[in-house]
């Protein structure tokens, strides 16, 4: 952003100047007060993508079961068992005596109902890849259901702890996604009492909530409200009218953990990686493609010095990463080939491969401008000449899918699912995104994919990843961090998966 | 005056059709709306399901009457990414972007006439320095930053104010300095440019031969002429604010017209996108032909020309 340093003087007078003001003390009225960035298109959590929306499902939605984020650990929500029966059909048994915010009692009807209208394609569930894994529900007696899934699918635990959340059957049926976005019913820990539409959302605490894994929550409310100007959302931190701010740019955030006294920072890691995709089927239009060679995408790997962007740029707990998943991702195996700062080396592979003098090629990204063009001085510095094009993401991403895009700057957040399919078998399986259009790692994430023995998962995405790393496919780079700032009334550790979790929230 | 507001009328109709039917197809042109709406998790499937769902596939003539049709009654379609009616999404957030859009206005025009016309009776003296210094800063300074530092002395040192929001009147205050004070040296200086003019003039000199006290000179004779083209650009300004004010919104959270308008293009919302472009040329086709009537009723030659 060009006016990123004006801005930052106005903050930087802000926090020259001695406050005067005292701050609120929001913990009188049990109101913590949260900013959002972006604007949320719709509380119904089937009905939006974004991390916010994320951020609400969770606190007012259950899923069947619940991964601990500490240990990874599965446990029952509102499910208290469940084995697969056979390949294909997984067995629950849900918990008794639960009941939804409108009063609703939540059983086996509420399941299947959910289950069968968010699996059908035509219902239109905005994000379908969380969904279309299940092909059908149907209830056995009033607490035991069957999923059935249209595969084997091992990652199916993983989703219904995650982004798949029971709604109650009889209210959904009558208001839809958008009543339900407008007045959500849940059975989760917190309500939601008020929604202006993408504006402000208000939570009061769930008495009634039910023993789950999540946790009780204490804060009483919770009172979100949208500010998209990041320095606007620090002002309000400094007036006192909000608790909570997050997704805090780092040299702001180093500012604010100055000032001990009055805000905590804390950093945590997200699953969100960046890579470089570069157009090794040779897809594009350019002619020649150097990134058919591997010599020349080895070249781009070894140009790029990753200590320099995770230490100068992300900062916290960025760490490099070498693989297209996140480490913590099940199957996302770290042994793979590093391709350690070299500039000279590439600079020699770029020979190698006929391109003494280097090459000139478009280059794209649609976030970071920043790290964008930092990559982009990199691949300068070895004779790589890019012409450096920013880009809204649609507008990328619809390049990426006719093939268009020689080399991009991406990044990829899973979804928060803890499963390597989440990311490396969404781009390696000769998919609209797929750059590469490798058989041999296709058929490999195949078997990984559609196995139910875990050992068998781990082998063949180790092989897929380290073939795609041997062949330079991608050049992943770090994984994203995100900063917390709460004033000093508020406790809270965050998770390494962006989740904010208001249940474990509580007042000093 | 009757067939001079007619023939406005008419031109005006015919502007606001062309603008719609401009901004339809370049927004047709300007990227996939499937892509856009499938969201960052969607694969190449879900895209072209959403394509047949929408009706993306068909001609953009086709889409562009239908709309038209639809609009003509009041009917905007449902917002892409909100799945709620553009009229009550946009009825929302314009009464907010009106609010400040005449408040910013009479901010401007009560600071920068008075300011106008004291320069022009004392060129060169120390007021009207001191009005060109204001004009230069307000000229100068971009909005979101002049607006960060009213929240930092405001809203955080002062603590007088607070620093976001739309809930109060009060919230109001900071922005309409802002956005006003933006409008205000444009209007400011073609006010001291036209009283100069005007005060040289031989009416004036006789109106002050003839007795008449300064007073009615100022405002009477002088003021009366010097505002014509006052007027026709403080409708450009007011139209500017009421879309334009993306900046401001955006920094005091206010969540208005201009702001949703520049977050739905990069959604690709087309519905709102295209309700609110309607809108906004609407606001300024009829500040202008309100314009003109003032200016016709303040100077009866313009009504024949």
């Amino acid at each position: 952003m060009k006016n990123a340093f004006l801005k930052t003087t106005a903050i930087t007078l802000a926090l020259a100047l001695p406050a005067t003001s005292p701050a609120f003390a929001d913990k009188a009225d049990d109101t913590l007060r949260v900013a959002y960035t972006k604007e949320l298109e719709n509380v119904d959590s089937y009905f939006n993508s974004s991390r916010e929306g994320v951020v609400l499902q969770r606190a007012v939605w259950d899923g069947l079961i619940y991964r601990d984020p500490e240990t990874n650990e599965y446990k029952g929500n509102l499910a208290t068992d469940w084995k697969w029966i056979d390949e294909k059909t997984l067995e629950l048994n849900l918990r008794e005596g639960v009941k939804f915010h409108n009063g609703d009692d939540f059983d086996a009807d509420d399941v299947v109902a959910t289950v069968n209208f968010v699996a059908n394609e035509a219902n239109g569930v905005k994000t379908q890849r969380n969904v279309n894994w299940m092909e059908s529900a149907e209830k056995v007696d009033q607490f035991t259901v069957r999923i059935k899934t249209k595969d084997v699918f091992p990652a199916a635990i993983e989703f219904l702890s995650g982004p798949v959340s029971m709604y109650p059957a009889e209210y959904y049926a009558e208001v839809g996604p958008s009543g339900m976005g407008l007045k959500p019913v849940g059975t989760g820990p917190y309500k939601v009492v008020e929604v202006v539409p993408g504006q402000r959302f208000v939570l009061e605490k769930n008495e009634n909530y039910h023993d789950s894994p999540k946790g009780q929550p204490t804060i009483g409310k919770i009172d979100i409200r949208t500010i998209p100007d990041v320095n606007t959302q620090i002002a309000e931190l400094f007036s006192g009218s909000l608790d909570l701010i997050w997704q805090v740019p780092a040299d702001q955030a180093e500012r604010l953990a100055m000032m001990e006294d009055q805000f905590t920072v804390a950093n945590e890691s997200t699953m969100r990686v960046g890579y470089l995709s570069m157009d090794a089927a040779g897809r594009s239009s350019m002619e020649p493609n150097p990134f058919k060679d591997i010599k020349v995408r080895q070249a781009v790997n070894y140009a790029i010095n990753r200590n320099a962007l995770v230490d100068n740029l992300l900062k916290g707990k960025s760490k490099v990463v070498w693989t297209p998943c996140f480490p913590s991702q099940f199957g996302c195996d770290q042994n793979v080939t590093e391709y350690d700062y070299d500039p000279e080396k590439a600079k020699a592979l770029l020979a190698e491969a006929g391109y003494p003098d280097g090459f000139k090629t478009d280059f794209y990204a649609y976030r970071d401008r920043d790290y964008a063009e930092a990559i982009s001085s990199f691949l300068n510095a070895v004779g790589i000449e890019t012409d450096f094009k920013m880009l809204q993401y649609s507008a990328l991403r619809e390049l990426n899918m006719k093939g268009d895009v020689p080399i991009s700057f991406q990044t990829w957040g899973s979804y928060s699912i803890n499963d390597a399919s989440a990311m490396v078998s969404q781009f390696f399986k000769h998919g609209s995104l797929d750059t590469t259009r490798d058989d041999q790692t296709r058929d490999w994430l195949n078997v990984a994919d559609r196995s139910n023995d875990p050992e068998k998962r781990k082998e063949y995405y180790t092989k897929a990843l380290q073939r795609i790393a041997d062949e330079a496919y991608w050049a992943p780079m770090f994984s994203y961090n995100t900063n917390y700032v709460t004033s000093k009334e508020v406790a809270y550790t965050p998770t390494a998966d962006e989740v904010l979790r208001f249940t474990n929230m509580t007042w000093n | 005056m009757l067939p001079f507001i007619l023939k406005r009328l008419g031109l005006a109709f015919l502007v606001a059709l062309t603008v719609s039917f401009i901004s339809f197809s370049l927004l047709f042109l300007s990227g996939d709306p499937a892509a856009a709406l499938a969201g960052e998790t969607a694969s190449g499937e879900d895209i072209e399901a959403i394509r047949r769902v929408y009706g993306f596939d068909r001609p953009m003539l086709v889409q562009y009457f239908e709309w038209l049709f639809k609009a003509l009654r009041g009917d905007f379609g449902e917002s892409y990414y909100f799945k709620l009616p553009v009229s009550t999404l946009i009825g929302d957030r314009l009464s907010v972007t009106m609010t400040l859009g005449v408040c910013g206005t009479t901010f401007a025009l009560l600071t920068a006439v008075p300011l106008g016309v004291v320069a022009a009776i004392r060129p060169n003296s120390i007021i009207d320095r001191i009005a060109l210094f204001i004009s230069v800063a307000g000229q100068a300074m971009p909005s979101f930053w002049f607006g960060l530092i009213l929240i930092v002395v405001f809203g955080i040192k002062l603590g007088w104010l607070p620093p976001s929001g739309a809930s109060t009147w009060r919230h109001f205050i900071m922005p309409t300095i802002v956005l006003g004070y933006y409008a205000m040296p444009a209007i400011m200086r073609l006010t001291r440019a036209g009283m100069l003019e005007v005060l040289n003039s031989d009416y004036i000199r006789t109106a002050r031969a003839k007795g008449a006290g300064e007073g009615r000179v100022l405002f009477k004779h002088a003021l009366r002429n010097a505002i014509i083209p006052v007027v026709s650009l403080a409708a450009v300004q007011m139209g500017f604010m009421l879309g334009g004010s993306i900046v401001v919104e955006s920094v005091f959270a206010l969540h208005g017209a201009g702001y949703l308008a520049w977050e739905s293009i990069a959604r690709n919302d087309l519905p709102t996108v295209q309700a609110l472009i309607l809108i906004f040329s609407m606001f300024y086709i009829i500040f202008t032909f309100l314009a003109d009537v003032l200016n016709a009723w303040l100077d009866p030659r313009m009504r024949s020309s």
